[in-house]
């Protein structure tokens, strides 16, 4: 694929995210920020983001394991999860979280953990096309800009 | 442009360089912050816990234009964050979550929010936010202002008979003022309530109120005060600002006023007081003092090194304000057991004998405050000295000197004032307290502290209670020795011109620091080097305005630093008045109260 191709596929691919729901608007804040001072800034967040979420993830699993559920500490984990995936504006996993919490609220174990697997997946597959995104991206060369939905 | 509470020189470029500290737990979300904030021009510092975030905002007081903080966090709650901020350093702080419930909303603005952000946080909404900062700046001049006012209509109306016109007049005056600021506060104030779902009922803070506000405080002692925060800050503890309104609210008994109201009145009540100190070159933080090892602090008991006097308004019962005219408000405040919860009341005599000095020292265990409630200084009741020196006359640009620590060092007495008071005397202040006390009270101040302070404050301080004629010339060498308080006062070099009375000399007190300060102003600067200096004996605030702080039994001003009108218009009244601590204390009993009057 010559240059303009890979850059026509990265823009394409990234459009793809938002129309899908993977990404909403904070993504492309973040796109805004990227500038010379920080060249990889998006990427660096993202790395950030994964980082900090694989502890949050791992922290859920094990108070999940707990018998009897401590849904303060739940709510209290996910809400973290929740800021952290707001961060990288992941829209899908953020729903789950939302939808986490409400189980929370009211108690509902079972509920907990059927949506905590959803939100895995969730974050599985974002992380998978941001991944493949940022590498398209990065063959394609610098001259992406952000560029908003339409 | 910005006041100059910053300290950076920015102010040209404003909101550029705006100062701004973020606190957040999640680390991607204080990368972007950082960035963001950067990118509007901001100075940005970011912070992972909170606990590093209050250090942070203590080492570097006025570091800071504003807070922003996200709710959630594991060491500490982003609100009890929200409170110490709002208390300890008044700066603004923005609140930030993911959750944007409105209870959660609601609470952030009920603890002093200024804002509550949702996350994602937009490039836009922080953009804005300097917004905060300066409107806190109008707000507290204009706060600052009615203050003032409230404080000199109390005084004005406190005073003595002959003011009683004036006193009409000033409280018509005080009134109209007060309206008109009230009209345009609520403006604003209307803005921040619209956020809120709710909106409360907004408090006016009328004379009575604010007197009752006062006494409460003074009850308790300062602990609700910034001063001692400002203390446990310094000493790494935990501030507990956050229990102070709650006390006071407690102990004003008002129905229908909230925690929130009187929260947010402390707020402007402490920056009054340390608008007078603006300018104040402490070297040591407020509150810093250590503790002396003379007999005195022994003898303080309860108080704490860092007791601060508490300079209040008298009730209108107490009355002691009264600098008016030439006679001085001799304030009655009854004599407290010496206990832990002492407040210092400076007052100065007034005609009326039998006023004793009323040291009531604040509570030890609280710190000073940073800012000294200042009212006019009433004649102590027997035991008490009140300070009480608001001065509706100080302006924002105080000349505010350090204020001295008075300890107050009971040894038999409850209120043993070391080496005695002298009186502060209020430049420009008719009243003068005369030094004409035989007693050789003890010297309130100890040179040596003031000279390290080098606060210039006139007072000295007394090494040795019981050394009259030592404070004498040792005042005289003390207040050469001493700076002119950093406080734009400018210490009268005459201080120790004391008129030199014997008693004067005696004084170990002078409270003659009634050092112009910018010469043309007399004002009354009790610039005790306040803090950590004191050693023994008191150290005694001045407050700036034109009063005399009566702050010892008996050493009573010297004429000489001031105007010799100021003196004339002294009644031999005054004298008596302040005889008569002589007479019901002994002036060796009295200790300096260990509190560190910040006016």
């Amino acid at each position: 694929m010559d240059r303009n191709q890979l850059r026509r596929q990265v823009a394409l691919t990234r459009q793809s995210l938002f129309d899908q729901g993977f990404l909403d608007e904070q993504f492309i804040q973040l796109e805004e920020l990227q500038d010379d001072a920080n060249p990889n800034f998006v990427e660096e967040v993202v790395s950030l983001h994964y980082r900090d979420s694989a502890r949050l993830i791992s922290n859920i699993e094990k108070a999940l394991e707990n018998n009897p559920l401590d849904f303060n500490k739940l709510d209290g984990y996910m809400h973290q999860f929740k800021g952290s995936s707001s961060s990288i504006g992941a829209k899908k996993v953020k729903a789950e979280c939302t939808l986490f919490r409400e189980y929370c609220k009211a108690g509902n174990g079972e509920g907990c953990m059927r949506t905590f697997q959803q939100t895995k997946k969730e974050y599985a597959t974002l992380k998978r096309k941001l991944e493949t995104y940022f590498q398209l991206a990065r063959q394609a060369g610098p001259a992406d800009t952000a560029c908003r939905p339409k | 442009m910005m006041e100059n509470g910053f300290s950076s020189p920015r102010n040209d470029s404003f909101p550029a360089g705006l100062r701004v500290l973020v606190v957040d737990d999640d680390p991607t979300w204080l990368k972007i912050l950082e960035k963001m904030l950067k990118k509007c021009s901001y100075e940005v510092t970011t912070c992972g816990l909170a606990r590093d975030a209050l250090n942070l905002l203590r080492e570097r007081k006025g570091g800071y234009d504003i807070v922003i903080s996200d709710v959630y966090m594991p060491d500490m709650d982003g609100f009890k964050l929200l409170e110490h901020v709002g208390l300890e350093m008044d700066l603004p702080v923005i609140m930030m979550s993911v959750d944007g419930e409105t209870s959660r909303v609601m609470k952030g603005v009920q603890h002093g929010a200024c804002d509550y952000l949702l996350k994602p946080i937009r490039m836009k909404e922080l953009r804005n936010i300097w917004q905060h900062v300066f409107r806190k700046k109008i707000h507290e001049v204009r706060d600052i202002e009615i203050l003032e006012g409230i404080e000199s209509f109390q005084m004005t109306r406190n005073g003595s008979d002959q003011y009683e016109d004036g006193h009409f007049l000033c409280g018509e005056d005080l009134t109209s003022i007060k309206k008109r600021k009230d009209m345009e506060s609520k403006h604003d104030e209307k803005d921040i309530g619209d956020n809120t779902s709710t909106k409360k009922a907004r408090v006016v803070w009328s004379v009575e109120l604010h007197q009752k506000f006062v006494k409460a405080v003074n009850q308790i002692g300062f602990d609700t005060t910034s001063l001692s925060c400002f203390y446990r800050a310094m000493t790494s503890n935990v501030c507990l600002a956050e229990v102070g309104p709650k006390k006071i609210l407690d102990l004003m008994n008002v129905p229908r006023l909230t925690r929130e109201n009187v929260a947010s009145h402390l707020q402007k009540y402490r920056l009054y007081l340390s608008r007078l100190q603006k300018g104040n070159d402490f070297n040591n933080p407020v509150g810093m003092i250590k503790q002396s090892d003379s007999p005195l602090s022994d003898s303080v008991g309860s108080f704490g090194s860092h007791n601060s006097i508490n300079l209040q308004p008298t009730d209108v019962s107490n009355g002691c304000y009264g600098f008016s005219g030439s006679s001085l408000v001799l304030h009655n405040v009854d004599p407290r057991s010496h206990d832990g919860d002492r407040k210092i009341l400076v007052t100065t005599p007034v005609a009326e004998p039998k006023r004793g000095l009323t040291v009531d020292a604040p509570n030890p265990r609280k710190p000073r405050i940073s800012q000294m409630e200042f009212g006019r200084p009433l004649a102590p009741p027997r035991s008490e000295v009140n300070f009480s020196t608001f001065d509706s006359s100080l302006p924002t640009k105080y000349p505010w000197c350090g204020i001295p620590e008075i300890r107050l060092k009971q040894e038999h007495n409850p209120l043993h004032f070391n080496d005695g008071f002298s009186h502060l005397p209020m430049p420009g202040q008719k009243q003068l307290t005369r030094a004409d006390y035989p007693q050789p009270a003890p010297a309130i101040i100890s040179p040596p502290s003031l000279t390290e302070r080098e606060t210039g404050c006139p007072v000295k301080i007394k090494p040795s209670r019981n050394d009259y004629g030592s404070n004498a010339s040792h005042v005289s060498s003390t207040a050469s020795a001493v700076d002119p308080i950093p406080l734009q006062t400018k210490t009268n070099s005459t201080n120790h011109q004391v008129s030199s009375t014997s008693s004067m000399e005696n004084q170990g007190l002078n409270m003659n620091c009634l050092t112009d300060v910018e010469s043309s102003r007399k004002n009354i600067n009790l610039g005790m080097p306040p803090l950590a200096t004191l050693d023994e004996g008191l150290q005694v605030c001045f407050v700036p305005g034109d009063y005399y702080m009566n702050l010892g039994l008996q050493n009573i001003e010297v004429p000489e630093y001031f105007d010799p009108s100021l003196l004339t218009d002294v009644p031999i009244h005054l004298n008596d008045g302040l005889r008569f601590d002589y007479e019901f204390y002994d002036p060796t009993e009295y200790s300096l109260i260990d509190q560190s009057l910040f006016i």
